[in-house]
């Protein structure tokens, strides 16, 4: 069918109508708003899902916005692409899918969660907007484009950190992440700045083919690996992190995670396929490799000491991510050297995707389970849970399920990731493998600490009036259980037709240049 | 004739705001300095664009000239501001409502949330 | 109340003589947004100071109750519903193709070679989206001053807080 050519497009411009025409449904009451709602969440996954199946079969897409005819990237006369491309490969698709599929799952469970507070009309359409913003990141063929979507997420991110206005602490942390959030994105576009002055394109697939490594390349390359890392949370720029993820609600944060992800697709896609083997020296695969081992560290040392829920896990997110830029760092380091490259770089490369496939689906059921934990006890603090495995049996075996994946135990599909990494990293040099396992070692405590203060243990009294949390919050937190068990119980199909395919699209700078340039550059 | 003074403008007023936004103390004055932080890379975008004796890009208007400066950056700058006064509304909002709840706008006693 | 009280007689006089001027000119730079540098946002930011124009000079408590804010809201959505939905019109080729442009109907005048005085009927979708554009900045940038200039009034009369701030938990 010839729509499907549009779904790139489609993927975008879907949760955009549906941000717009929020706040003009809610006219028509609470439900008509939570079924434009939960129609838009649930379409938009639909379309990734049929973006992403497109693009495995058929190869990487391309789409002309406002160009006469979509299958004719390249207007008469030019040699260079002057019209706002859209470009989708299989790594892109499979972030598309990841932010889908987190989107339908945060709707389903805000649904009931936030239906006491005023204002969801605009809670509606921010979210729609984040999505819009998220798709477009991901999707994009285009170094200004990627910078307008991330500030266009970036400022609907915050409209939704500071949602409950009530409270001091979630209007301070959204100041927070407001400023160093903008800082950062004034040196990505700093860096566009640099690279349009130098090449006078913006293009992704163009700015390939063409770059020189220089000075201000170089310089260029520093700002994007810095901002980019700062948006993911990574450990010297992660102030923002335990702070804005713990203040907004839960249904907000499970989206934020999916939107960090989107960042690293960024950084990931300016390192491979933009910049890729004319970088000389392994100087950034190196930075890359240090600040994930920092972050694991710092993020994991940091949360064992927490003593509020959302918070601990705002930090274990800062030294997940650590894995995975670990993981692509290594991958990275042996980019340009085809042997190394067989021997660890791609089992690295497979490694850290998988894991940012597994981290944006275990990270958000827990906390979404935190976010359940404080809609039936009305508290966050460890201090003053307890004993609620009687009283809340859904989400507990939820929360055994999303932390055993997150602690690595071995049926789940965090084991097969870390395990990938561990492999990869071991070839690099042996320190890398035990800062990953001590890290490792640590989730595991803080987690079993988490489930044993909060869910196990003699009832408290205040907490006597507590009931298990409504059906469609269960229902948003199953769906990300029913990937990760997926995941779980089918780790080589997962790996063959899941990640392979993005891995080996995100190496391949040939074949994303030639897709736009027409082949020989 | 102006050689590179645009650039080095440009160099010091991002050094100015980055240096507003780092050490200053009160809310507002954080608040001017990622302004200017925003006005400093629209003008390096401009900049970009300049031709020496071009005229401006607008072909009913401009004339008899041979060559034009290039109309792309002053679009890509005309978005960075649309976004620069998002940033900067939603900025003095929040500055607002945080001056209700804790009282003051100095920066170093809104810590509730450490460690 | 100290804060927001009116400013002279000379001050207002002025204002009223220039205020709705300053609507006539921003649409006038929205209108011509393809001829002319102008456009959606810039016009419309000149049509929403006038209405901070207004509010200063009169003063918060004389002005801000005669100020509809679902006319704001309704410009607004209006605009922005008008521009998202002239590009999925346009679906049958691309995203926000320029299906309106040469095609004799609205927006459709095709524009003579060379310099000229340029036609205002031409150039499709760009025309009707920067119109879209504008009345969404003009309700946007009015509703963001009206929110603000009433978060004053709120700050500093605190000990009575306005009804709308209700319904949220700790």
């Amino acid at each position: 069918m010839s729509w499907t050519n549009h779904l790139p497009a489609l993927v975008v411009a879907v949760p955009l109508f549906g941000a717009f025409g929020a706040p003009l449904v809610s006219l028509g009451g609470r439900v008509a708003r939570n079924v434009w709602f939960l129609f838009f969440a649930a379409f938009s996954a639909f379309l990734s899902l049929l973006l992403w199946q497109h693009v495995v079969l058929s190869g990487t897409m391309v789409y002309v916005m406002g160009g006469s005819a979509w299958n004719i990237p390249l207007p008469s006369g030019m040699s260079l692409p002057v019209r706002i491309l859209l470009e989708v490969d299989s790594f892109g698709a499979l972030l598309a899918l990841i932010g889908g599929i987190c989107a339908f799952a945060g709707a389903l469970f805000s649904l009931k969660f936030m239906e006491k507070f005023t204002g969801l009309d605009k809670y509606t359409a921010l979210y729609l907007l984040l999505l819009s913003g998220m798709q477009g990141m991901v999707l994009t063929g285009d170094l200004f484009n990627l910078f307008v979507f991330i500030e266009i997420a970036s400022v609907a991110s915050f409209g939704l950190v500071v949602f409950w206005r009530d409270r001091p602490e979630a209007v301070e942390a959204g100041f927070k992440y407001m400023v160093v959030s903008t800082v950062g994105v004034m040196f990505i576009l700093l860096a566009v700045a640099f690279l349009y002055g130098r090449y006078n394109v913006v293009n992704m697939a163009a700015l390939g083919a063409n770059l020189q490594y220089g000075l201000p390349e170089k310089v260029a390359l520093i700002f994007l690996v810095v901002a980019l890392a700062m948006k993911c949370g990574s450990v010297p720029m992660h102030m923002w992190t335990p702070d804005a993820y713990a203040e907004a609600p839960a249904a907000v944060t499970c989206l934020l995670v999916a939107v960090s992800q989107a960042s690293l697709y960024a950084l990931f896609r300016i390192c491979f396929s933009v910049y890729g083997l004319s970088m000389g020296s392994s100087a950034v695969a190196w930075a890359i490799i240090v600040l994930g081992c920092l972050s694991m560290f710092v993020g994991v040392s940091m949360a064992v000491i927490q003593k509020e829920i959302k918070r601990l896990m705002a930090y274990h997110s800062v030294s997940q991510v650590g894995y995975i830029l670990l993981g692509l760092g290594v991958g990275l380091l042996a980019l340009g050297n085809p042997q190394e490259m067989n021997a660890y770089g791609m089992t690295a490369i497979k490694g850290g995707i998988y894991h940012l496939f597994n981290y944006a689906m275990y990270k958000p059921l827990l906390f979404l389970c935190a976010g359940a934990l404080f809609y039936a006890a009305k508290s966050r603090n460890l201090n003053s849970l307890g004993g609620l495995a009687r009283k809340m049996p859904y989400t507990t075996v939820l929360f055994l399920l999303a932390a055993a994946a997150i602690a690595g135990l071995p049926p789940f599909n965090g084991y097969v990731s870390k395990l990938l990494i561990y492999e990869s990293s071991f070839a690099v040099h042996p320190i890398l493998p035990v800062i990953a396992m001590v890290t490792s070692m640590l989730t595991l405590a803080s987690f079993v600490k988490v489930f044993q203060t909060a869910f196990l243990g003699p009832e408290k009294e205040a907490l006597s009036q507590v009931r298990e949390v409504p059906q469609s919050m269960i229902l948003g937190m199953g769906l990300l259980a029913l990937v990760i068990l997926g995941l779980s119980l089918f780790p080589s199909w997962s790996l063959d037709h899941l990640i392979t395919p993005a891995a080996e699209a995100l190496v391949d700078k040939a074949s994303y240049v030639g897709a736009v340039l027409g082949g020989g550059f | 004739m102006i050689g590179n003074l645009p650039y080095i403008v440009v160099g010091l007023l991002f050094t100015y705001g980055l240096f507003a936004v780092i050490f200053e103390r009160n809310l507002i004055k954080i608040a001017v300095g990622i302004t200017v932080l925003e006005s400093a890379v629209n003008l390096l975008l401009i900049v970009y664009g300049y031709r020496s004796g071009g005229n401006i890009p607008v072909f009913t208007l401009a004339g008899e000239g041979s060559s034009f400066v290039l109309p792309t950056p002053q679009a890509l700058t005309l978005t960075a501001i649309v976004i620069g006064l998002a940033t900067s509304a939603l900025l003095l909002s929040i500055i607002m409502v945080l001056y209700r709840h804790y009282g003051t706008l100095d920066v170093r006693e809104i810590r509730r949330l450490r460690g | 109340m100290r804060h927001m009280r009116p400013l002279s007689v000379i001050a207002r006089v002025v204002c009223n003589a220039f205020a709705w001027f300053m609507v006539v000119f921003g649409s006038y730079v929205i209108i011509h947004g393809h001829l002319t540098p102008g456009g959606g946002f810039q016009g419309g930011a000149v049509v929403a100071t006038a209405l901070a124009f207004l509010v200063i000079t009169h003063g918060g408590d004389f002005a801000l109750p005669k100020l509809k804010k679902e006319l704001f809201i309704g410009l607004e959505q209006a605009g922005l519903l008008i521009f998202i939905c002239a590009g999925f019109a346009a679906l049958g080729t691309t995203f926000f193709y320029n299906f309106l442009a040469n095609s004799g109907g609205l927006f459709g005048a095709s524009i003579p070679l060379g310099p000229n005085s340029g036609v205002l009927n031409s150039s499709g979708t760009i025309a009707l989206m920067n119109m879209a554009v504008g009345f969404e900045v003009v309700g946007g940038l009015s509703l963001i001053l009206y929110y603000m200039l009433h978060g004053i009034l709120q700050n500093l009369g605190s000990e009575e807080m306005g009804k709308e701030e209700t319904g949220h938990d700790r």
